[in-house]
C-alpha cells in the first residue's frame, strides 16, 4: 500500500457520520479497557483506530474485531476526547461489508438478514429474520435454538406472521435517494 | 393527563409484549396517555447502521418526522431504540451534508423535519414526571420485602443523553423502593447484556447474561427488576434456561419489567402485569402479593 491508499482509508473513515475526530485520539486506551468484549477482538478497540490511522486496512478489516462490538456504549462515555469510538467501529463494519470483506464470524449475514427484515416488512419481522439467518449460516444451529424459540411461541411472544405496515414503502424511497450521489 | 407520542419498537410487538402489556395497563392509572405513532416503522437500528449509517438514519428521520407533526414528546420503552433516534436527532442538527441529503429524502415522502422532538425513555418520563414519590402515593400493594436487582443495562445510560448516572444509574432503584421492594447492590446493573450478538455468536452472550445473572444472585436478590427494554428483559428472562444448560446453574431469578411491578403494586388487575408471558415464572415469588387484599384506603372505587 502507498501512501495514497493509507490517506485514503482514513478519509474514508473520517467522512462516516459521527466518525470525524478519530484524528484527535490520543491513544489512551480507555476504551479497549472499557470495552465489555475486547477479549474476543484480535484487536481492541484502541487499536483498531490506530490501525485506521496506519492504513492497516486489509490487516484490519480481515480480522474478526469490529464484529464483537455490542454496542454497550462504555468507550464512547469514558473516552476523554469525545472520539465516539463505537461509531467508528459500526462505520468500519459498513465499509468491510461493502466492499465484500468475509471476516471470521456470522455477525455479518445476521446484519444483513436483519436489514433485509427492515427493508421488506417495514418493521422487524424477528421470526423470519432469524429464520433467514440460520438457513443461510448454520441451520443445524437452529436446532439448539429450538427449545427457546417454543418457550416463545408458548408465552406468546413470536408472531408467525409479519405485521404489514404502509410505511415500508417510505423505507425503500428513503434508502433509494440516499444511495445516489455524495458520502458512503 | 399528560400525553406523549409513542414508538414501541418492533421488538415490543414480539418478544417484548409482557412488557408492552403492563405500559399500556398502568398509563391511565398514572395519568399518561401515550398516543402510538401511526404507521411507524423501524428505527433503522445499529444492524442496519452497521451496513449504511447515512440510510439508517435517514430511516430513523421518518420516524422523527412522524412525532414532530404530533408536537409531543417522543416516548420509546425500547433502550436501542432510544439511543438511536438520540443519536440521529444530534446528527441531524449537527452534520449539515446528511442533514441535507435526508431532508430531501424526507421530501420525497411528503415528510420534513425541522430538529424539534425531544426524544425520551419511558423509564425517564416515569421518573421525571410520575417520579418515586408520585408512584408511592398510589402504591395499593407494597413489594415489602422483595429483594431485587434492578438492571438499567446500557443503552438506556449510555451513551448519556441527561439520564441517571451512566456508571451506577439508581433511577430503577429508587422507583422499586417507592414500591415497597428492597433494592440490593448490584454492580453489574449497567453492564451489557450482549443481546445484538445472541443470535450469531450466542456463547459470547450467554457469557455476559451469566455474569449479570451470577452477580444478582450473589447480592442477594430474589428477582431482577429490569428496564422497560424489550431487548434487557429478553435476555435475563428467555436466555435464562439456557444460560442455565450451558453453565450448569440453577438460576430462577423472575424478571420483572419496572411498569410489570408497577402494574402489581397499583393493585391492577392480574391480567395488567402480563406476568404469564414471562418464561422465568415469577408467580411463586409474587403469590404474597398477589393474594394480599389491597390496603382499602387507596384501593380504586371498582367501576
Ligand atoms: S478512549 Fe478515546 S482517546 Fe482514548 S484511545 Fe480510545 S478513542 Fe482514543
Ligand atoms: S460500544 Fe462496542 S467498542 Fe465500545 S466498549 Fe462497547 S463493545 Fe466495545
Ligand atoms: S431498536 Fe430494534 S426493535 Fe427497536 S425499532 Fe429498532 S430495530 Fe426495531
Ligand atoms: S443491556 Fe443488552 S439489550 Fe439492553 S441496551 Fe444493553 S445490549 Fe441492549
Amino acid at each position: 500500500m502507498g501512501d495514497n491508499a493509507q490517506t485514503t482509508f482514513l478519509d474514508e473513515v473520517a467522512a462516516l457520520p459521527a466518525c470525524d475526530k478519530i484524528n484527535q485520539c490520543i491513544q489512551c486506551g480507555v476504551c479497549s479497557g472499557s470495552c465489555t468484549t475486547a477479549m474476543h477482538w484480535e484487536y481492541p478497540p484502541r487499536k483498531v483506530i490506530a490501525m485506521v490511522r496506519s492504513g492497516l486496512k486489509d490487516e484490519l478489516l480481515k480480522s474478526n474485531s469490529i464484529w464483537f462490538c455490542v454496542s454497550c456504549y462504555l468507550c464512547t462515555t469514558r473516552c476523554p476526547l469525545d472520539i465516539k469510538p463505537a461509531s467508528i467501529v459500526h462505520g468500519l463494519e459498513s465499509i468491510a461489508l461493502k466492499e465484500g470483506y468475509k471476516p471470521p464470524t456470522t455477525t455479518t449475514t445476521m446484519y444483513r438478514t436483519f436489514s433485509e427484515s427492515i427493508v421488506n416488512n417495514g418493521r422487524i419481522y424477528e421470526f423470519g429474520f432469524m429464520f433467514k439467518y440460520y438457513l443461510q449460516t448454520n441451520p443445524l444451529a437452529a436446532l439448539k435454538m429450538l427449545p427457546t424459540a417454543l418457550k416463545l411461541l408458548v408465552h406468546r411472544r413470536l408472531p408467525l406472521t409479519p405485521k404489514r405496515v404502509k410505511g415500508k414503502a417510505d423505507l425503500r424511497i428513503i434508502i433509494d435517494k440516499l444511495s445516489a450521489g455524495v458520502g458512503k | 393527563m399528560r400525553y406523549y407520542a409513542y414508538y414501541p419498537g418492533c421488538s415490543m410487538e414480539a418478544t417484548g409484549l409482557p412488557v408492552e402489556k403492563s405500559i399500556k395497563a398502568i398509563a391511565k392509572p398514572l395519568d399518561l396517555e401515550f398516543i402510538e405513532l401511526e404507521d411507524w416503522t423501524c428505527c433503522g437500528s445499529s444492524p442496519f447502521a452497521g451496513v449504511d449509517k447515512s440510510k439508517a438514519i435517514g430511516i430513523t428521520a421518518r420516524t422523527l418526522a412522524q412525532a414532530e407533526k404530533t408536537g409531543l414528546d417522543l416516548v420509546t420503552p425500547c433502550s436501542s431504540c432510544y439511543t438511536i433516534l438520540q443519536e440521529a436527532n444530534d446528527l441531524l442538527k449537527e452534520d449539515h451534508k446528511l442533514a441535507e441529503r435526508v431532508r430531501e429524502a424526507l421530501s420525497a415522502i411528503g415528510l420534513s423535519y425541522n430538529g424539534t422532538v425531544k426524544v425520551r425513555h419511558i423509564v425517564e418520563v416515569l421518573f421525571n414526571d410520575v417520579g418515586p414519590a408520585g408512584l408511592a402515593a398510589k402504591v395499593v400493594r407494597p413489594l415489602t420485602g422483595l429483594k431485587a436487582a434492578c438492571y438499567a443495562g446500557c443503552q438506556q445510560v449510555r451513551p448519556s443523553y441527561g439520564f441517571d448516572d451512566s456508571e451506577y444509574p439508581d433511577w430503577l432503584d429508587q422507583m422499586a423502593q417507592s414500591l415497597g421492594a428492597e433494592p440490593v447492590n448490584f454492580p453489574l446493573k449497567a453492564r451489557c447484556c450482549g443481546s445484538s450478538l445472541v443470535i450469531s455468536e450466542s456463547d459470547v452472550a450467554l457469557d455476559l447474561i451469566h455474569r449479570l445473572l451470577q452477580n444478582a444472585q450473589d447480592n442477594g436478590a430474589q428477582c431482577i427488576v429490569s428496564t422497560t427494554c424489550p431487548l434487557c428483559f429478553t435476555a435475563l428472562d428467555v436466555y435464562q434456561p439456557v444460560v442455565n444448560g450451558m453453565f450448569k446453574k440453577k438460576f430462577n431469578l423472575p424478571v420483572l419489567a419496572i411498569t410489570q411491578m408497577i402494574a402489581i403494586a397499583l393493585g391492577l388487575d392480574i391480567k395488567a402485569s402480563a406476568l404469564d408471558g414471562n418464561v422465568v415464572s415469577p408467580q411463586k415469588l409474587l403469590k404474597p402479593f398477589l393474594t394480599s387484599k389491597p390496603q382499602a384506603d387507596k384501593a380504586e372505587t371498582p367501576a
